[in-house]
């Protein structure tokens, strides 16, 4: 455990922030990670979300979405990183050879997104679709109106799953050479130095944890008010509770 | 194709490594989630207890557990535990949310019934609830099996042998034959591990028709993206 408050005594040792001949500072290691996956993550986002709401609302190509999502469970992410990596040449006037990186990036982050906003608009009930359909709505306002406010919770679902993938995704990058906080473990690893490989997973995780919590927060934002959590909620809580709304009397038999 | 033959014993003997680094975490996994997803089910507090620990423990990418756990454990750096425990967390964030699913779908008419035909607690979970919980943990199950094979590759890169070594030495020699080998190593081990879960199953839930298989593989996918 002493090393673990080794690690946070080297993150906050301002020695460790600036970049020097012999070793990675923090500060451009953080805004590498930042830079990577903030581009990552906007470009998947551009090119999943239109495909799955695309899928979830007209109901084609929901095989492709399926199959996708597990597949890309079992590819190892490592895997396709080292392959695409090698296969993908470096583009002059591309700093360190960003852009096969960030394919790699999108790739890898695209089947959770694509899930999440498939089963989104999917977890709409069909009758509510067609209400909206019979008092005139057009396909483009039952889409924006409809099924995406309605599926919010679950669309903003595969946000959290892709932004945390694409950040884990980034973090194993730096075996490959690529300067993100990843490579403090890596080096951290390779000199033995296990204050610093500690200092690089605190950092690494506090990252992780900070994007993952302002997405929950927006997860439970996004949902319209006085609209059940949808399907994700339904554990038992939300099920008694229903039937002590519905139908008064009837014996509520959660924690026997 | 060559590579592949000349260098067989090699592939073969991680790929041994490999499946002795993931087994044991999809087991161990499945065993302490069935008691605590059973747990949450029926205690509110244990619920949000144990789902929010898991899901912040899940949060974390794979490379900082690899490297926390023996910190946190006092094992050795280059120790396989390491790689199996933290690889244990991350089937137990999965599981432990299917397994409160599975035992939260059996209706309380059912359980009521089998205590009112004289089922004692004991009788009534392994008899009623646990097969009707059956297809759900079996979707959970496969879910966690296909994850772990894959995330073991990242074990090669810390020194710990899995079939993530061919990633770290094709990628150093810039050899893409290697890296395919691993790649499709990697998706053998996660069929033929699905193969036999799907397997044991088929014999142990017989009455599991597609249907209720579809539904249950739907219920554990929307666990896996919320």
């Amino acid at each position: 455990m002493n090393l673990i408050i080794e690690g946070f005594a080297w993150i906050f040792d301002p020695a460790h922030w600036t970049t020097s001949s012999t070793s990675q500072g923090i500060s451009e290691a953080f805004v590498q990670h930042i830079i990577l996956t903030g581009i990552s993550l906007l470009l998947t986002v551009l090119i999943a979300v239109p495909l799955g709401f695309y899928i979830g609302h007209s109901g084609r190509g929901r095989q492709v979405a399926i199959i996708s999502s597990n597949v890309a469970r079992a590819v190892p992410s490592l895997g396709l990183l080292t392959v695409l990596i090698l296969a993908i040449p470096i583009i002059p006037g591309i700093p360190n050879n960003y852009l096969a990186y960030i394919i790699v990036f999108v790739l890898l982050g695209i089947p959770p997104m694509l899930a999440g906003a498939y089963a989104g608009l999917e977890s709409v009930d069909r009758e509510t679709t067609d209400a909206a359909r019979a008092v005139g709505m057009t396909e483009w306002q039952v889409l924006t109106k409809v099924e995406i406010p309605l599926g919010a919770s679950l669309i903003v679902g595969g946000l959290r799953s892709t932004t945390l993938q694409i950040v884990a995704t980034v973090t194993i990058g730096s075996f490959l050479g690529q300067v993100s906080l990843g490579t403090f473990i890596v080096d951290g690893l390779e000199q033995g130095d296990f204050v610093k490989m500690i200092g690089g997973a605190i950092l690494v995780a506090a990252l992780a944890l900070v994007l993952d919590g302002i997405l929950a927060l927006v997860q439970r934002f996004v949902v319209p008010r006085r609209v059940s959590r949808g399907s994700i909620d339904t554990g038992n809580t939300a099920h008694g509770m229903r039937l002590r709304a519905s139908t008064p009397g009837t014996p509520i038999t959660e924690g026997n | 194709m060559q590579w592949v033959w000349e260098n067989f014993p090699q592939i073969w003997a991680l790929t041994l490594d490999h499946i002795g680094l993931s087994a044991p975490p999809i087991v161990i996994g499945f065993v302490l989630s069935i008691p605590l997803g059973y747990w949450a089910s029926r205690s509110r507090v244990a619920r949000s207890i144990l789902l929010s620990v898991f899901s912040i423990l899940y949060t974390l990418p794979a490379l900082v557990l690899f490297v926390t756990v023996p910190v946190a454990l006092g094992l050795a750096i280059l120790d396989p535990n390491n790689v199996i425990v933290a690889l244990t967390i991350y089937a137990m964030a999965i599981m432990i949310r299917s397994a409160n699913d599975a035992f939260g779908s059996v209706s309380a008419d059912v359980r009521e019934s089998a205590r009112a035909v004289g089922y004692s607690p004991v009788q009534r979970f392994f008899r009623v609830e646990l097969p009707l919980a059956g297809p759900v943990l079996l979707a959970g199950i496969r879910v966690v099996s296909v994850s772990t094979v894959s995330l073991a590759t990242v074990g090669g890169f810390i020194g710990i042998p899995s079939l993530g070594n061919l990633f770290q030495t094709g990628f150093q020699i810039h050899f893409f034959p290697e890296l395919w080998a691993g790649i499709v190593a990697v998706l053998i081990v996660a069929a033929v591990f699905d193969l036999i879960l799907s397997g044991l199953g088929r014999l142990l839930i017989p009455w599991n028709r597609r249907r209720t298989r579809r539904r249950a593989t739907r219920m554990v996918a929307k666990e896996v993206i919320a």
